[in-house]
C-alpha cells in the first residue's frame, strides 16, 4: 500500500513538473514531406556537381552502356526510398518493417552495376578502374556522405526515434547512395569487381559508422533533452 | 473469485444498460433492440459499448493531445494521469514484474513528453501510446536481463566487503564544520541572521520571508548579501 502510494505520488510529480511551464510545439510535417527536404539538398549538390562534371564524356557512356542507366535508376531509387523510410523509422511509433522499403531498389542497383562488371570481363577493350580510381571513388563516396549525414541525423533528431540504431543505419544507407549516385559525374567507365567491392566497402563502412556514431546521437537525444532535467527536479 | 468476475459482469451489464438509457437512440434503432430476443443480444450489446467506449476514450486522449501540444498544461495532466493505467496494463501484458512496472510508466511519460510533437491528432493516440509502452517495456526487460547477468545475489560477501573510501574521522569533520557554522551564525546581527534563516535554512520565497519578518523584500536582500559574506569570512580555514 505504502510503496504504490509512493510510485504514485511519484508519476504525480513527474507529470506536474512535466506540465509545468509546457511550451506548445510545433508539429513535425509528414515523413515523406520531411524526405522531400533533404532529397532538394542532395539534388542541389547533384546541380553543383554537374556543373563541374565532364557531362559529355557521362553521356557517351550512358549511351554505350544502356545497363548503366539501370544502375543509376536503381541508386537513385534506394535513395528516396532509405530516405523515406529513415524518416518513417524516426517516429517513436514506426514499425521495423520499414527499413526494408528500400531493399528491392538496392537489389536493383547491385544486379545493374554487376552486369557492368561482367562486360569488363567479356567485351575487350572495355575501361575498368584501377586500383588508384578505386581509391578515389572511396574517399568520394565517404567524404560526400559525412555532410549528407550529418545533415539527416539533425533532421532526424527533430523525431523521437526509439529504434535510433536502426534509424541511423538506415540514414547512413540514404547518405552514403546519395554520395555514389552523385559519383556517377565523374565515372564515366564500368565498375570493373573491384571498383565495385570499393563501391559496396564504401557504403557498408558508411552505414556501420552511422549505427555506432550517430546511433549513440539519436539515442542521447532522449536522454540529454528537457525531460532528464525533468526527472532530475522530480526526484 | 468466481463470485466476483460475475459481480462484475452484472456491474458492467447495469452500466451498459444506463449507457443505453442515457444516449438517444433512433427509433429504428430502439426497435430493433426490443423485437431481439435479450439472451442473443446482450453480448453484441456489450461489445458495442465497450467498443464506443474505447472509441470514445481514444477521441478524448486525441483532444487532450492537441491541446497539450498547444500548450495547455491542465489537459496535459489530465493526458498523462489517463496514460498510466493503459501503460501499467501493457507492461504487464509483456511480462514485466511488478517492481519494475512504475519504472515503464515513468519511461514512458517522459518519452510522451519528449516525442509529443512527433503525434499526429487524426491517428489513434491510444494506438500510438501503446507501441510506445511495448517499446518501452521491451527495453527495460533487456535492460534487467543485461544486469542479471552481470550481477550475482551475494548478501554476505555485499556485507562483508569492506568500503576502502569510508573515513572514521568524516563524522567527527562533520560535526565539527556544523558547529563552527550554528556558532558563525549565532554571531551574526539579529537582522542578518533571520535572513539566512528564512531564506537559506527554511528555503521560504523572498515574498513570504518579507511578510513574516515585516520587512522590505529589498532590506531581506542586503541582509542576506552581509550575512553570507560574513560567514565566508568566518567559516574561510585560516593560515
Amino acid at each position: 500500500m505504502n510503496t504504490s502510494s509512493n510510485s504514485g505520488s511519484a508519476h504525480e510529480r513527474l507529470i506536474r513538473d512535466l506540465a509545468t511551464d509546457l511550451a506548445p510545439v510545433r508539429r513535425l510535417r509528414p515523413p515523406s514531406v520531411r524526405a522531400l527536404a533533404w532529397l532538394a539538398v542532395v539534388v542541389a549538390t547533384a546541380i553543383v556537381l554537374a556543373m563541374i562534371a565532364d557531362l559529355p564524356a557521362l553521356g557517351r557512356r550512358l549511351a554505350a552502356a544502356p545497363d548503366m542507366w539501370l544502375a543509376v535508376t536503381g541508386s537513385a531509387l534506394t535513395v528516396i526510398l532509405a530516405a523515406i523510410a529513415a524518416f518513417q523509422l524516426s517516429l517513436p511509433d514506426a514499425r521495423r518493417a520499414w527499413a526494408l522499403l528500400p531493399l528491392p531498389a538496392a537489389l536493383l542497383w547491385i544486379v545493374a552495376s554487376g552486369v557492368g562488371c561482367l562486360r569488363v570481363w567479356f567485351v575487350p577493350g572495355t575501361h575498368a578502374a584501377d586500383l588508384n580510381e578505386a581509391r578515389d571513388c572511396l574517399i568520394f563516396i565517404v567524404g560526400l556522405s559525412v555532410p549528407l549525414s550529418a545533415l539527416l541525423i539533425i533532421m532526424l533528431r527533430r523525431a523521437c526515434p526509439l529504434q535510433p540504431g536502426l534509424t541511423a543505419a538506415i540514414a547512413g544507407l540514404a547518405s552514403a547512395t546519395a554520395a555514389a549516385t552523385l559519383l556517377n559525374f565523374f565515372h564515366p567507365y564500368d565498375a570493373a569487381a573491384t571498383d565495385l567491392t570499393v563501391h559496396v566497402f564504401a557504403v557498408a563502412l558508411v552505414i556501420v559508422a552511422n549505427r555506432a556514431f550517430s546511433g549513440r546521437l539519436l539515442a542521447t537525444n532522449i536522454l540529454r533533452s528537457d525531460v532528464t532535467r525533468a526527472l532530475d527536479r522530480s526526484n | 473469485m468466481r463470485a466476483a468476475s460475475q459481480q462484475n459482469v452484472i456491474a458492467l451489464y447495469e452500466s451498459a444498460a444506463l449507457l443505453q438509457g442515457s444516449i438517444p437512440c433512433r427509433p429504428a434503432a430502439v426497435g430493433v433492440i426490443v423485437a431481439a430476443p435479450s439472451w442473443s443480444r446482450r453480448p453484441e450489446r456489450r461489445m458495442d459499448d465497450v467498443q464506443a467506449q474505447d472509441a470514445g476514450a481514444d477521441r478524448r486522449r486525441s483532444a487532450l493531445m492537441a491541446a497539450a501540444q498547444a500548450g495547455d498544461g491542465v489537459a496535459y495532466q489530465a493526458l498523462l494521469r489517463d496514460c498510466i493505467p493503459v501503460i501499467k496494463s501493457i507492461a504487464r501484458r509483456r511480462g514485466v514484474v511488478a517492481d519494475r512496472i512504475d519504472d515503464v510508466v515513468q519511461d514512458v511519460l517522459l518519452t510522451i513528453h519528449r516525442a509529443r510533437q512527433t503525434y499526429d491528432p487524426s491517428r489513434s493516440f491510444t494506438a500510438w501510446l501503446s507501441v510506445i509502452a511495448d517499446r518501452r517495456a521491451i527495453d527495460l526487460l533487456r535492460r534487467t536481463r543485461r544486469q542479471d547477468v552481470r550481477e550475482v545475489h551475494a548478501p554476505l560477501a555485499f556485507e562483508s566487503h569492506a568500503d576502502q573510501e569510508a573515513d572514521p574521522a568524516q563524522g567527527l569533520a562533520h560535526a565539527d564544520a556544523t558547529g563552527t557554522a550554528a556558532c558563525a551564525l549565532a554571531s551574526l546581527p539579529t537582522r542578518q541572521r533571520e535572513a539566512v534563516q528564512h531564506l537559506v535554512l527554511e528555503e521560504r520565497s523572498l515574498a513570504d520571508a518579507a511578510v513574516l519578518t515585516r520587512r522590505t523584500k529589498g532590506s531581506l536582500k542586503v541582509n542576506l548579501h552581509r550575512a553570507l559574506k560574513a560567514l565566508r569570512g568566518r567559516m574561510e580555514p585560516r593560515e
